[in-house]
Order: structure tokens, then C-alpha cells, then sequence
């Protein structure tokens, strides 16, 4: 007889372990389909829930899913575990950590202090239980509050990374879409661009040109060039000025080395960045990216739901303090979230998640051309995202990334959403907004004159100048 | 009340991002909207398209190559294909047996195959005109070809099952890429050497964005004639070949 099992209606459906009563219990996802672990009906998928609400939380400290003796991300969650913190839950069911999570009495403090105690299993399994309305619910009760040059994750505020791809890293096309992002009121999370090319050489020189233009203007943000984290290493170590160092992440060692990292390497790079201290407000140095599916498509899943393997990452990402973490939730295709159903409801479930870890949590609203999602979808899940006190999301020119080849949210989205929630941008950069003449008193747009002095960033005859 | 418009317009001039794009309130302008919902919806419809062999054979035959070996991967439809990549990679059974009685025999240097990909107009537009370029390439290198496959609800690594049904030693596959918003129909281009089930993409070589405003038909043949002749010569491709042309003497 297992332990695990269950009857719905007149079937009786039993679990092999608890690994299997996880992945049976999430919500339906084509990359558990695709990694055959997903429910094989819906009767059994509640059913399986029905296991999981019954399943005492110590069980998670004594039962690891991924074996402890071969990877070193099972290693940091049990013996990283706080005890003294999981004491006020440690008697609960996963069933009755969810009603204890929505309970009045269940506020900020009491949700920041539980966070070291909860595993990244726990909060997976919970949320598992949660409908979408809980998810917003539970995570808009979390505060997160991070620093570099600004404040991030206060209550009433909402922050965008600037994303200003292009497809060859040509510098005048990146100060274009620098300026007109800053000129639209985003940019406070951070300014952030994906590299075409993951050259050292290269990535220095993207390096060089955001930091001048931030210093120039004396814009209370970050900058970042999202490249591998041991090519930041040998930027830092050429003397370039770097803010922040970027890493997509996994949520399981095998899939961290496919991903070319692993913890001490992460260590390491965050020491180099602390050891340059250009963070003027806090020492938040590190930008991490995770989403459901990574792991599946590195082959390193170990029989682990997607939406377990990506609560593990957060195990990763909050070992270094970070300053930002992101879910890119529609970016890795429809054979991991097919349709805007799935990625709504995994974007919900990875804000939620990360925010239950004690994670300074945004997420990249998007998806690409083959998922079965549009603008409509991403509309619904960036409100929904805002009334759960989302920290971050992205802001891309017209949505419409040239570099990467998906759409995510726009300057036009953020802004969207900043006046029909009342949320303002990071404390510092509203401040400077005002002074630029970008924003006035009631957050609206104001009309710019044709010789703003932001466009001198990027003028056509400034690119001339250049060369 | 009409959208107004942003004073920074020429900086549209430096970047294919869309930027200055006006605004109504703070919300995107009308014609913008619609502008990006057309882009959306060629996309769409470039991944929802079906291949036409009967078109294939013909822009194939114009151009002295096929007609083609008409082969399926396991995928029976296009919903199936975009949630399964791994039946996307496997004939189906019926090609599996055509593609024995169509086998030369002693085998071929390259197989070439036609796949739609994610986006059967950039295989129906420009994938016959690459399989000539590189098939006289080819040719002009000694290199013996085996029957131009065309296989419908493609993934990548399908070229490793035809390729060895052919006794080929290297196997070229021309299919759709990903649709992007301004780029509905880009074909993409693999090389793999010793082609078998199992092969990874980290032994694949890739040359991508073949369209008129991308990488022209003509020198994407000129470097995967380059690289399938490195290949054969070297023994090996993927990450441990790379396009070193101008590097090395004539």
C-alpha cells in the first residue's frame, strides 16, 4: 500500500512517492506532459492535491526530492535551512500552510520572518494548492525591499528594467532605445541589455556606455549587460564598471552546469562586484533569471515538476542577495507553456513563489510567436501581476524585442499599469523624473519640447561624433 | 483627441525597435496598435501554415533538383508538433519504409532534406533556391547527394534519421525558423556530420536568418558548402567547427 493515495468519485489513485505527488498535483503544463509526469486526468491531478494538503511540512526536510549526496542545490536547501524561522509552521500540513498563508494576522513582518524557513519544495507544494486569486493575494502581502543606487519593492511601487535590445549591440541603436524608455518613465529596476554576442571585448564596451550614461545624467539606477557571468568576470577583471552581475539559473545542479555555472562560480562573481562598491543606497550586486522548463530542456529535471524544479532556483538566487530576480515565463515556448492560460498561471505561481523565499521577484510578462498567447493574455497576467505587488516588469520598445525575437511587456504597459493601480516608480528615480521634466506631479507624461536634454544621448549627429 | 506624437522620431532611424511611437494618453496610438497586430498575425499564421509539396516539387524541378522524397515525423498535426518537439524528430512509420526503398545504394556524402519548421512559408520561399545553390556547391566539391527529402512537421534533429536511412556521412536540413514579429518567414540551415539518433545540437552547425533582408541565399551556400566540406574532411562538426574562412590560406 502507498502512502500516498487518495479516492476521487470512486477511483482510488495512488502516488509512488512524494516526487510523483508533486508533479501530479501541478496545475496542467505541457512540460510536465512532455517529461511524462503531469496528471494523467484531472480526477487524478485533485487527487493528488488531496495527498499534498495532508502532507506534513517536516516531510520536505526529511524526503528531498532531488538526492542530497549528488547536487549541490538539495545541499544548500537543507543545510541552509532555518529552524528557528520554520518553528511557527513546523506542525503544519502543506493543506494548512495555505490557510495560515491567507489568515488576517498573516502579515509583512511575520511573512519575511517565515521566509528562511520555508524550503523552495514547501513553497512549491503550497502554492500548488493555491488558486490564482491566493497566489495574488499571498504575494502581495510579502515586502521584499532591495538596494544598489535606488530602492526597490517598496508598498505602491512599481518598477521597470529597461530592456533596449538590438540585433548587433550597434551603440546608437542601444542609447535610442535607452532614451526613449527613460523618456516613457521606466528604467528604475534597472537598465539592462541583452548582448548579441557574448564577447568579452564586446560586453565591455556595452558596459562602459550605459555607466557613462547614467553617470552623465545622474539617473538613480543600475545598469547591466546580461551576459554569462564568467564573461562579467574578465570584464570586472579589465577594470570595467560594472553594476550588476546577471545569471539565468536552474533549479537543480545538473541544469546549473548546462547553464556553464555553479555555486562557488556565483560566489565568486558576486565578490568581484561587491569588491567594486558602485552601489551608493546598498549592496545588492546580483540579477538573476529563472523560468519553468529550464531544467526539462537540459535534461537535469531528475523526475521533478517544472514548477518544483523552478522554486529551487530561487534557493540559488536568494544564497547571493540579490537585486533582482525574474521568471521569464513565456519566453521558453509552447512545449513548456503552451498556451496564455499556462504561462498566466506560471507567472503567478513564480511571482508568488519567489516572494514566499523572500525574493525581490518581477517577471518578464511575454511569449513567442508559436505559443498560443497574446497581447490580450499578457494584459491580464501584467494586471493580475500588479495586484500582487509585483516588483518589477520588463519594459521593452513596443514590446517587440529585435534582438531576442519575442514579445514582452512595453513602456506603454508599465505605464498602464502605474495609472490604473496608483503605483509610482522607485522612490529616487520618480524624483529624478520630475526634475527631467518627464513626469509631473500626478505621474502623467508631460509634453517634451524637441531639445530635451536626454536626447543628446542619442542624437544622429552625437553617433556621427562618436566615430 | 488625437495621439500625439513623440519630438524624437529621427532616432527611428538608428534602431529596428520600435520606438517613438507616439502616444494617446499614455497608451500606444491607434495605427501603432494595429501595425504591431499585423506583424503578430503573420507571424501566426507562418507557424499555423502547411507545406505544399506539389509547390515544393515544382520550384524544386524548375531548378533540377527532386522531386522530392515525401516523408512525416511522428507529429500528425501541427497543435501536436508545437507541444511535442520529441515527435518532431522521428519519422513516422510509412516514411520510415519509403525512405528504405528509396536508400542508394553504397550510400551518399550528404543528404539534403526540406523541412517546415515553425514556418513553412520561409521552407516553401526560399528553401528551394538554397537546395540548388548548395546542391551545385556540393556537386562542384566531388560530394554525392542523396534524394532531396521534404518532411513535413519538422524539428531539427529529423535529420538524423533520414540521414542514416541513407547511408549519408553528413546530413544538411533547410527548415523554418521561430517566426519573429518583423520576420514571419526566416529559414535556418543544419549541418551534422555522421547523422544518427542521439546526435546533440552541440554537434550541429548552424547558419540562420536566410531571407532577402537577412543572409542571402548565395553566401549561405557558400558556408555550408565550406562547412559540410570541413566536416567530412576534419571529422567533425558543431561547436568544435567554426566558420573560419579568411582565417586560413586559399
Amino acid at each position: 500500500m502507498s502512502r500516498y493515495a487518495a479516492t476521487v468519485g470512486r477511483t482510488r489513485f495512488a502516488f509512488r512517492d512524494l516526487r510523483e505527488v508533486m508533479a501530479r498535483a501541478s496545475a496542467p503544463k505541457s512540460g510536465d506532459e512532455l517529461a511524462g509526469l503531469a496528471a494523467g486526468s484531472a480526477r487524478e491531478r485533485v487527487a493528488a492535491r488531496a495527498v499534498l494538503a495532508d502532507v506534513p511540512l517536516v516531510r520536505f526536510l526529511e524526503e528531498p526530492l532531488v538526492p542530497y549526496e549528488t547536487d549541490e542545490v538539495t545541499r544548500l536547501i537543507l543545510d541552509g535551512h532555518d529552524a528557528a524561522a520554520f518553528a511557527p509552521v513546523k506542525e503544519l500540513t502543506v493543506g494548512a500552510l495555505r490557510e495560515w498563508l491567507l489568515a488576517y494576522e498573516t502579515d509583512a513582518p511575520l511573512l519575511a520572518a517565515l521566509a528562511p524557513g520555508l524550503t523552495p519544495e514547501m513553497a512549491a507544494a503550497v502554492v500548488k494548492l493555491m488558486r490564482n486569486q491566493d497566489l495574488v493575494l499571498v504575494a502581495r502581502k510579502c515586502r521584499v525591499v532591495t538596494r544598489f543606487r535606488n530602492t526597490l519593492g517598496l508598498p505602491g511601487r512599481l518598477a521597470v528594467r529597461l530592456q533596449p535590445n538590438h540585433p548587433t549591440d550597434d551603440p546608437a541603436g542601444i542609447a535610442a532605445s535607452v532614451v526613449d524608455g527613460l523618456l516613457y518613465g521606466c528604467g528604475d529596476a534597472v537598465i539592462g541589455v541583452n548582448p548579441a554576442t557574448d564577447s568579452v571585448a564586446g560586453v565591455e564596451g556595452l558596459t562602459r556606455q550605459l555607466a557613462e550614461l547614467v553617470e552623465r545624467f545622474r539617473i538613480p539606477t543600475q545598469a547591466c549587460v546580461l551576459s554569462h557571468v564568467t564573461t562579467a568576470l574578465q570584464v570586472m577583471a579589465r577594470g570595467a564598471p560594472v553594476d550588476l552581475v546577471f545569471q539565468s539559473v536552474a533549479g537543480t545542479e545538473a541544469a546549473n552546469r548546462a547553464f556553464g555555472v555553479s555555486l562557488p562560480l556565483l560566489a565568486e562573481a558576486r565578490d568581484a562586484a561587491l569588491a567594486l562598491r558602485r552601489g551608493s543606497l546598498g549592496d545588492n550586486v546580483m540579477y538573476f533569471e529563472t523560468g519553468q522548463g529550464s531544467a526539462l530542456s537540459a535534461e537535469a529535471h531528475h523526475g521533478v515538476d517544472q514548477q518544483t524544479c523552478e522554486a529551487r532556483a530561487y534557493a540559488v538566487c536568494r544564497r547571493f542577495a540579490p537585486l533582482l530576480v525574474n521568471s521569464v515565463v513565456g519566453f521558453i515556448g509552447p512545449e513548456y507553456l503552451y498556451d496564455g492560460k499556462q504561462i498566466t498561471r506560471a507567472g503567478l505561481e513564480d511571482h508568488c513563489t519567489g516572494k514566499l523565499l523572500g525574493l525581490p521577484m518581477g517577471v518578464d510578462v511575454c511569449y513567442t510567436n508559436h505559443a498560443e498567447a497574446d497581447q490580450d493574455d499578457m494584459d491580464v497576467l501584467l494586471t493580475a501581476l500588479g495586484a500582487a505587488g509585483v516588483s518589477y516588469v520588463m519594459g521593452v520598445p513596443g514590446a517587440d524585442d529585435v534582438m531576442l525575437g519575442y514579445q514582452s511587456t512595453s513602456f506603454y504597459d508599465s505605464h498602464y499599469l502605474r495609472q490604473v493601480l496608483g503605483l509610482r516608480p522607485a522612490p529616487e528615480f520618480e524624483a529624478w523624473l520630475q526634475e527631467m521634466g518627464i513626469l509631473d506631479e500626478d505621474l502623467r507624461l508631460r509634453p517634451l519640447a524637441r531639445g530635451h536634454r536626454l536626447l543628446e544621448a542619442a542624437s544622429p549627429r552625437a553617433r556621427e561624433g562618436a566615430r | 483627441m488625437t495621439a500625439r506624437p513623440d519630438p524624437w522620431a529621427d532616432l527611428r532611424s538608428l534602431t529596428r525597435a520600435r520606438i517613438a511611437l507616439g502616444r494617446a494618453g499614455g497608451s500606444l496610438p491607434t495605427a501603432e496598435w494595429l501595425g504591431f497586430s499585423a506583424a503578430h498575425a503573420a507571424a501566426r499564421d507562418a507557424v499555423w501554415a502547411e507545406l505544399d509539396l506539389d509547390r515544393l516539387d515544382a520550384d524544386l524541378g524548375a531548378r533540377g533538383l527532386g522531386p522530392s522524397l515525401r516523408l512525416a515525423s511522428q507529429a500528425p498535426d501541427r497543435a501536436t508538433y508545437l507541444r511535442r518537439p520529441d515527435l518532431g524528430r522521428r519519422l513516422d512509420a510509412a516514411s520510415a519504409a519509403r525512405l528504405a526503398a528509396a536508400a542508394p545504394a553504397g550510400g551518399c556524402d550528404v543528404a539534403l532534406l526540406v523541412g517546415d519548421g515553425l514556418s513553412a512559408g520561409a521552407a516553401q520561399g526560399h528553401a528551394p533556391a538554397l537546395a540548388a545553390a548548395l546542391a551545385a556547391r556540393l556537386r562542384a566539391r566531388g560530394l554525392a547527394l542523396g534524394p532531396v527529402a521534404a518532411v513535413r512537421q519538422a524539428r531539427v534533429a529529423v535529420q538524423d534519421p533520414v540521414g542514416q536511412a541513407l547511408g549519408a556521412r553528413a546530413a544538411v536540413v533547410l527548415l523554418g525558423e521561430r517566426p519573429g514579429l518583423g520576420a514571419p518567414e526566416s529559414l535556418g540551415a543544419y549541418l551534422v556530420l555522421g547523422p544518427r539518433p542521439g546526435r546533440t545540437d552541440a554537434e550541429r552547425n548552424c547558419v540562420s536568418n536566410v531571407r532577402p533582408e537577412g543572409m542571402p541565399v548565395e553566401g549561405a551556400a557558400d558556408l555550408l558548402a565550406w562547412l559540410t566540406g570541413e566536416a567530412l574532411w576534419r571529422g567533425l562538426s558543431g561547436v568544435g567547427l567554426k566558420d573560419e574562412r579568411g582565417l586560413l590560406g586559399p
